[in-house]
Order: structure tokens, then sequence, then C-alpha cells
């Protein structure tokens, strides 16, 4: 229950100049200013699009230097902003067959066409902390190589094996406009297209620990990396009043293609079916984690025996998103006076039904009421 | 709703080059613009139809790669419309949220429909265009340094 309550507004706006100062720092260490954040913390710049569900690196790193680095609550600014303007309509899918690859791995196929690219990865460092760094320096130039012929023709590896059948292809049906969770209130049965969608905005962290949770056996899937590709797609979108599509740049994606066994059913013989994960920027985490839990929310599609949370799209759908979380978890502080006014009030009122019960003559039970319904009422 | 951009040959050879201008406008940073439309020197008024407004489009992907669209999320767009003397309407849409560097794109895209201003908008948009052409050639020279070239260790049992 939520009363209004006066009175505060000078603490208040006392907090915020001092948020604002704590935001600075020690001022005789130079401010950071948006570019910078937007240049050299741009990974978690590209959380912040992916979750905030805006692709903008300049509104991304603003809203990091405005959270103090808080991610949530950037992805909080990042979304009421984006409330405040128009839509002027939806792209046509992205191809992501076309990508310009900047970072593609298979841990499924060594030898393919386009190539195993390991583009700027952590991977294969001893994560040393780089005490050199703190001094500072530019680092030596990348390194530089003849691009081999096949480098821009880098095609999908879960469209390689196409012919066999050994993987399942999905057929383009459903066009047309996708379900939208920022217009429409979730409902269930969710279709996969708007499982996507939500965990694509979903929290990093709960969908990895999700994802996680079926490697150890709730809901395994028999995952094995297909592919992973970071690079560009170009974005287009037709105006009505242009009549043809305009293309609208490019944004960097991260797409990953889990393969998983299946075992087959009267109606599909065995192959391997998918997973998908994609976000925007370099994510690798984030789209990897989101492959194995979109992969174990199409249970139910496949005939598998449901028991475990990742299995449940309810259950992983409703609780994935950042901002109801934190919304949820964090209104928890705010005045709540009333309410717990009402609570100590039940709790006194059980208390003294409780001593008389224990004072009473132990042949005498009609003394006490039961509180429950007064409990009711107070909430 | 389109699902598939139109593949260029379908195009008039008018859409083909305002696509084409538009594709680098989307890329080009607001200093390129205004400095090709400088270049080209229109020399009548240029009305602005509609002024820079900033919205968003929804961007989608397909499960897997290849199947059913869905919501992956926005985009900042920025549209405005200007009008040449002569009549001539450009358009623009280019992501981001800076009102004067589409509102040069939308000059851009009138000058592309201009039969006496098509060439030399040409011309100013070359180093743009070569800009754009060099920093991805070096993106994929970098790119290309980092691909794993395997070899199978030969063992000696024949």
């Amino acid at each position: 229950m939520y009363v209004a309550v006066k009175g505060g507004e000078a603490a208040i706006a006392n907090a915020h100049r001092l948020l604002a100062d704590e935001r600075r720092g020690d001022r005789s260490v130079p401010e950071l200013d948006v570019a910078q954040i937007r240049e050299q913390m741009s990974l978690l710049v590209d959380r912040i699009m992916t979750e905030g569900s805006v692709y903008d690196r300049d509104l991304a790193a603003l809203a990091l230097k405005q959270a103090r680095g808080d991610v949530t609550e950037a992805i909080f600014l990042v979304r009421a902003w984006r409330n405040t303007l128009p839509r002027f309509g939806a792209s046509a899918p992205v191809d992501t067959a076309a990508m310009r690859i900047r970072r593609r791995v298979s841990a499924t196929w060594k030898d393919l066409p386009g190539g195993q690219v390991l583009g700027p990865t952590f991977d294969y460092t001893h994560r040393l902390v780089d005490f050199a760094l703190a001094a500072g320096g530019e680092p030596e130039a990348a390194a530089t190589a003849e691009p081999a012929d096949d480098s821009r023709d880098c095609p999908r590896v879960t469209d390689l094996l196409d012919d066999e059948s050994l993987i399942e292809r999905h057929d383009a049906v459903a066009d047309g406009p996708a379900p939208d969770l920022t217009r429409e209130p979730l409902a269930f049965p969710a279709n996969r297209s708007l499982r996507l969608q939500a965990l694509a905005r979903g929290d990093e962290g709960f969908i990895l620990a999700l994802g996680y949770s079926t490697q150890r056996g709730y809901g395994r899937t028999h995952p094995f990396v297909g592919e992973i590709r970071t690079g560009d797609v170009e974005v287009f979108f037709t105006p009505e009043e242009l009549g043809f599509a305009a293309p609208l740049g490019r944004v960097t994606l991260t797409e990953c293609q889990m393969v998983n066994q299946f075992h087959g059913s009267k109606e599909r013989p065995p192959q391997f079916t998918r997973g998908y994960g994609l976000a925007f920027g370099a994510a690798e985490r984030k789209a990897m984690a989101m492959a194995l839990v979109d992969r174990s929310l199409r249970a139910r599609e496949l005939g598998e025996e449901m028991t475990s949370p990742a299995q449940d799209e309810e259950f992983v759908l409703a609780h994935c998103d950042p901002l109801q979380a934190t919304g949820f978890v964090e209104h928890l502080k705010l005045p709540h006076y009333v309410d717990f006014q009402a609570e100590l009030e039940l709790v006194r009122g059980m208390r003294a039904a409780h001593a008389a019960r224990r004072d009473a003559p132990a042949n005498n039970e009609t003394l006490t009421a039961d509180p429950a319904p007064a409990r009711e009422a107070a909430e | 709703m389109t699902d598939t951009p139109e593949i260029a040959s379908s195009l008039t050879p008018l859409q083909q080059a305002r696509r084409a201008a538009m594709a680098i406008c989307a890329e080009a940073t607001r200093e390129e613009l205004e400095t090709v439309v400088a270049a080209v020197g229109y020399p009548g008024a240029v009305a602005i139809l509609r002024r820079p407004e900033t919205g968003l489009v929804l961007v989608r992907g397909r499960a897997g790669g290849d199947g059913d669209a869905f919501n992956l999320g926005e985009m900042t767009l920025t549209r405005c419309v200007v009008r040449l003397d002569d009549g001539v309407e450009g358009y623009a849409w280019t992501p981001g949220r800076d009102g004067a560097r589409t509102r040069a794109a939308a000059i851009i895209d009138a000058l592309v429909q201009s039969p006496t201003h098509a060439s030399d908008l040409d011309a100013a948009m070359t180093p743009v265009r070569q800009r754009l052409a060099d920093d991805l050639a070096v993106a994929e020279s970098r790119t290309a340094a980092t691909r794993v070239n395997f070899f199978t260790m030969v063992r000696g049992e024949d």
C-alpha cells in the first residue's frame, strides 16, 4: 500500500546534489567525457545498448556516466528516454550471413568457408593483471594481413550441412510484424519470436546463470557452439514516403548458433536442433547464454520432458528483465509506513492471543481468535 | 512492411543512385556531409519541409538467422525532408540523433535527383567514399591478421 508522504524535499534536493558531486569524484582527477567511455569502455556500452534495447553508442555512454557506472541504472535511463520518442517503423530483418566479420569462431567445424577469425578476443589471454596499463602509454599498432579471397564470403555454418538435413532448418514463414513486448504485455504461451525479444533485452547475469544451469543438468541440451560471429550488419528500413528500402548504416551485432542434440520423435527423425542468440555490439557471453536458454525454452515444441527452470518460459520471461526485477526488489526501500504499522498491530494482536492461550487453563481453547482475517484486511 | 530490401536491379537507376548516396550518408560524419554540401554549392534556397526529428526504428532479426522475424531492439534515427528551389524534395533517415547531419543528408538526397547537380555531387562525395573504403580496408586487414591457419601434426607412422 502506498500513501503519499510529504516532507523531505530539501533532503532529496541535497541528496541529488551530493550524488552529482560524488559522481564527479575527486576533482583533482580529470573528468571522463562521453567519447572516452564510448571508446574505452565499449563492451560496457554494448551491454547498455543490448539491455537498454536502443542501439546508440553515445547515448549508452552518457547514461553510464550519469549512472556512475551502474549498469541497471544506465539501462533504466536509456529505456526511459526511449519511451519519449516516436517510432518510425521496423527494419527489414537483418541478414547476418552478409555480416562484415570482425570475429568468427566455430567449435564444431575446423575448416569452414571464410575461416576462423579470432578478432579482438580475451580468449587465450592469461588473465594476469597488466600493471603496465596503469602507467598508460600507447599499445603497439594492430597487426595487419592481406585478407584472403574468401574473407567476405562467410556463410552461417548452420547453412553448410543443409543438404543432409542433419541440422534443422528454419524456413522463414512468419514474415510481417513480430510480437512486441514493448507494446503488448507478455502473454503465455509465448512464441519463439517473443521469447527471443525478451531474452535479447534480458539481464545478462540472469540469462547466463540459466544457461549454465542447463549445462549442469537442469534441462540438459547437449550444446556445441556451431558458430559465434561478431561484425557489422547493414540495416534497411522502408519509409512509406520513399517507396524503397533506405540503408540506415551498419550496426555491430554478435550472433551465436548453438547446435544441440535431439533424439527425434515419431514425426521427426533424429537431427541436431538449434538455439539462437543475438545481441547489439560485441556481446559474446550474452549471445551464448541466450542461445542456450532459447534452446531449452523449446522443450515444449520438441516434446521434451519439462523439469527445470530454464525450460519454463513463464519463469524465465517473467523474471529476465533487469528493470522489472530491480523495480520490484528496490521498491521495498520506499516508505511502507502504513503497511508496516498494520503488520505491527497484527503481530501485537497475535502475541496477545498467544499469551492468552499460553496462560489460560488447558481446557479453555475458545478464547483464541484466528487472526488471519485481520491480516487480509490490513493488506 | 518489407521483409527483405529490394535487390538493386529491381530499382530504377535514380533510386539506385539515391540508395547508394544514402548508404554513404549513413556512415559519414556531419563534417563530411556538410563539406559535400558546401562543395556542391547549391545556389538556390533550401526549404525545410520537415525539420529534423529524432525517433526510433525497430531492428529485427530472424530466429536462427533464417527463421521467423523477431524484434531485437531499437536504434535511434533522425529524419528530415528538404526542398530545393526547383521543387525537388530530398529525404534523409540517418542513424543517431544529429539534426544537422541529417539535414545535410537530405540536401544530398535532393542533389542526387537534381539533373544539374548530380555530377558535382558525385565528385564531392568521392573523398567520403574513399575514406569509408580505406577504413574498411584497414579493418579487414586487421581482422585478417587474426585468422587461424590450422595445421595438422603429421606423426611418423606410415
